[in-house]
């Protein structure tokens, strides 16, 4: 991979010195899905070039979201030019507080570019915007969905086709769903959500679906200690510890999906970007939904944004705005989608004649879009690390049975507070 | 002119160590009297701050604590273990090759594969211990998400991993003694127990101390498990020293403060070698 990656940017290179006063745009990419998709990147960014004569575009493949955000940074550092880059999403503080991404509103002046930065979801645009300026451009985003087993559901007497609507309905129809051996030992559970990898992700869609956002807009309050945040994270707890619908203590991320393959468990929650790979391996008929509502529907979006780093010059402002108008046109958007399992991040893509295509012969392909009417963006705050380690560790103490939900939240809400003052 | 010689000689290895070793050491330290700085708000001296901060961080208490219940959890029973094995291999025995590989084989597998074995290992239901366990009817156990199982859990994986490599060295000390002190023992009519206990393993102390040394260093330096595994959780019931410092250097982007807990690792390490040198050197039978 790595051999082939280096002849790609030898060849870059090559083409870059034959050339003569060509602008050049790196940019570092991170990939967090399965599948050959430094291909698919490199493909876009050769198809770019054919139709953008005098302009080189260095795609690297730089690791996991950290890596990425790690690798950038670094590069920035040692002065090495890059000039845009797609790092996660709830980056943007860490990015703006070290003082190296510029708005694209910018660069982005025309007509023309001011109705590309509109042509997105709005709910993929909130975590991207701070103070009224757009400084992420939806790339790769994904949310969470419900996923059920209907095989499962036929055996417990459910209607197949009727997922659970709202909490009442998902503990209900979950306490059908558990199978015991003669035993007494739990060979399916009923619902599993995971809370290893980014519990934080997870509980502000339970938090959300009780009416509750869990940080500002200017990313420097939380909202950890809120009534009815806290009933959010007593109901998951209670899913295990009252209910017993949930194995108790915490649900691995990473094994999470071959549990629910495997009909370990009869729903799962996840986030759509495990869709290829469900429907690869699920030996029996599944269905993809919306997350059940309490007082509402509701996930949060996540994923990776474009940010444009300020070290540039305007020949390649210009350049990166070209490039990143031709990487989320509808088109490329729905081959994007189409080949990850991201949802596409326009509605034009979704009028596109090839997704169109693929979400009638696949309609779960549909399911994220719809649920962004009641998206939330990802918690991202000044000091977002720590913010969301507190929250973490809040969630982990609640879900082991450590501490009380309530003690547990007010007690990172406090430390929250603390890290957060001088942002206000 | 020799003189010269023989600092051009040293001189590869010295800038080597000063660039990796000791500029980084020492930069470290000096961070760690800093704060963290942004281009918003720039580093400035900040004295012993960090180190306050650092003792009044519950979380570097805990993890301390986990790390201290880690190397008691592995140390002791992998050298146990890889003395027994090494013993046990040394004799004649059919198809020694191939049990003295199968027992070295953890060893070179990286600790990044061998902790993706085993979350299959613990994972509750389809993992395989709880597949073992309900064919004797045990109910099933959530091993990982337990932060009263969670620590073992990781105990017994690097005791698998590590004990086939220090038998290696136990072997090839066993093999160097010689054969005639052996032979008097039996002349003599020692027990096997009292040969072992008189003689073998007082002439296996240089090889202990090393492996203990080795033991007791990686027990604060393996943490690539905690990245697949548990990610430090639940609630950083099973994070490590090393592994803090990774996420407040790199998620955090706290570096004054991971500077200052590099430090108190550091000097942490260091403390144990000497100890463990003083101590057992004094036991030690160098020939």
């Amino acid at each position: 991979m790595r051999s082939i990656f280096a002849i790609v940017t030898a060849a870059l290179i090559g083409l870059a010195q034959a050339a003569w006063a060509d602008t050049e745009v790196t940019f570092y990419y991170p990939i967090a899905v399965g599948g050959p998709l430094t291909k698919v990147i490199d493909g876009y960014a050769a198809d770019f070039e054919k139709s953008n004569p005098g302009v080189k575009v260095k795609p690297i493949y730089a690791g996991n979201y950290d890596d990425a955000r790690i690798k950038a940074l670094a590069a920035l550092k040692a002065g090495q030019p890059a000039q845009i880059s797609v790092l996660f999403s709830i980056d943007i503080y860490e990015l703006l507080e070290q003082d190296v991404i510029m708005a694209w509103d910018d660069v982005a002046t025309s007509a023309d570019d001011k109705a590309w930065i509109k042509s997105f979801y709005p709910a993929l645009m909130l975590n991207g915007t701070y103070k009224n300026k757009v400084y992420g451009i939806p790339f790769q985003r994904s949310t969470i969905v419900m996923y059920w087993n209907k095989d499962a559901f036929k055996e417990a007497g459910l209607d197949p086709n009727k997922p659970p609507a709202n909490w009442d309905e998902m503990t209900r129809m979950a306490g059908k769903l558990v199978k015991k051996d003669a035993s007494g030992n739990v060979q399916r559970w009923g619902v599993e959500v995971p809370s290893t990898g980014y519990a934080y992700w997870m509980f502000q869609a339970f938090a959300r679906q009780n009416g509750q956002d869990l940080m500002n807009r200017d990313g420097n309050q939380t909202n950890y200690a809120n009534p009815d945040v806290i009933a959010a994270l007593q109901y998951w707890r209670d899913l295990g510890a009252k209910y017993k619908v949930m194995p108790e203590g915490t649900v691995e991320w990473g094994t999470l999906r071959q549990a629910f393959t495997e009909g370990k468990t009869a729903i799962m929650w996840h986030t759509t970007g495990n869709l290829t790979a469900v429907r690869d391996q699920a030996k029996f008929p599944f269905g993809v939904a919306m997350l059940p509502a309490a007082k509402q529907r509701g996930s949060p979006t996540g994923g990776g944004n474009f940010y444009l780093f300020k070290k540039t010059t305007p020949e390649e402002r210009k350049a990166a705005l070209a490039f990143v108008k031709f990487m989320t046109a509808p088109e490329r958007a729905a081959d994007w989608s189409m080949a990850t399992g991201y949802v596409a991040t326009s509605p034009a893509a979704y009028d596109t004649p090839k997704l169109k295509d693929y979400a009638a012969g696949f309609p779960p392909a549909l399911v994220a879009r719809d649920q962004f009417q009641y998206a939330t963006p990802e918690l991202s705050t000044f000091q977002t690390g720590r913010v969301r380690k507190l929250l973490d560790d809040a969630i982990q103490a609640s879900l082991t049975g450590q501490k009380q939900p309530a003690d547990a939240l007010k007690a990172a809400q406090a430390e929250a507070d603390k890290l957060l003052k001088p942002y206000r | 002119m020799k003189h010269v010689y023989g600092w051009l000689l040293l001189t590869p290895a010295a800038i080597l160590l000063i660039a990796f070793t000791h500029y980084p050491a020492a930069a470290t330290l000096f961070d760690s009297f800093f704060s963290t700085g942004t281009v918003v708000r720039p580093s400035r001296f900040v004295g012993l701050a960090n180190y306050a901060a650092l003792l009044d961080d519950p979380i570097f208490w805990q993890v301390l604590r986990n790390n201290l219940a880690f190397a008691l959890g592995t140390i002791p029973t992998s050298i146990a273990l890889a003395l027994l094995m090494a013993i046990w291999v040394n004799d004649k025995l059919p198809a020694r090759a191939l049990v003295r590989m199968s027992y070295f084989t953890p060893t070179i597998l990286p600790m990044v594969a061998v902790a993706n074995l085993w979350l299959f290992f613990y994972t509750p239901q389809i993992g395989l211990l709880d597949k073992v366990g309900a064919m004797f009817g045990a109910p099933s156990h959530n091993w990982l998400g337990d932060p009263h199982t969670v620590m073992s859990c990781l105990a017994v994986m690097t005791v698998w991993k590590e004990a086939g490599f220090f038998m290696i060295f136990y072997l090839a000390a066993l093999q160097s003694l010689p054969p005639e002190i052996e032979e008097a023992a039996k002349i003599e009519g020692a027990s096997r127990w009292y040969f072992f206990r008189r003689v073998t393993f007082p002439l296996l102390m240089p090889t202990t101390l090393f492996v203990l040394v080795n033991a007791t260093i990686n027990s604060f330096k393996l943490v690539d498990h905690l990245f697949i595994l548990t990610k430090g959780g639940p609630d950083n019931a099973s994070s490590l020293l090393l592994y803090y410092i990774y996420q407040v250097a790199f998620s955090f982007f706290d570096t004054a403060y991971a500077s200052t807990l590099t430090v108190v690792l550091l000097a942490l390490l260091a403390g144990l070698a000497i100890v463990q040198f003083q101590q057992i050197e004094k036991r030690v039978h160098y020939r």
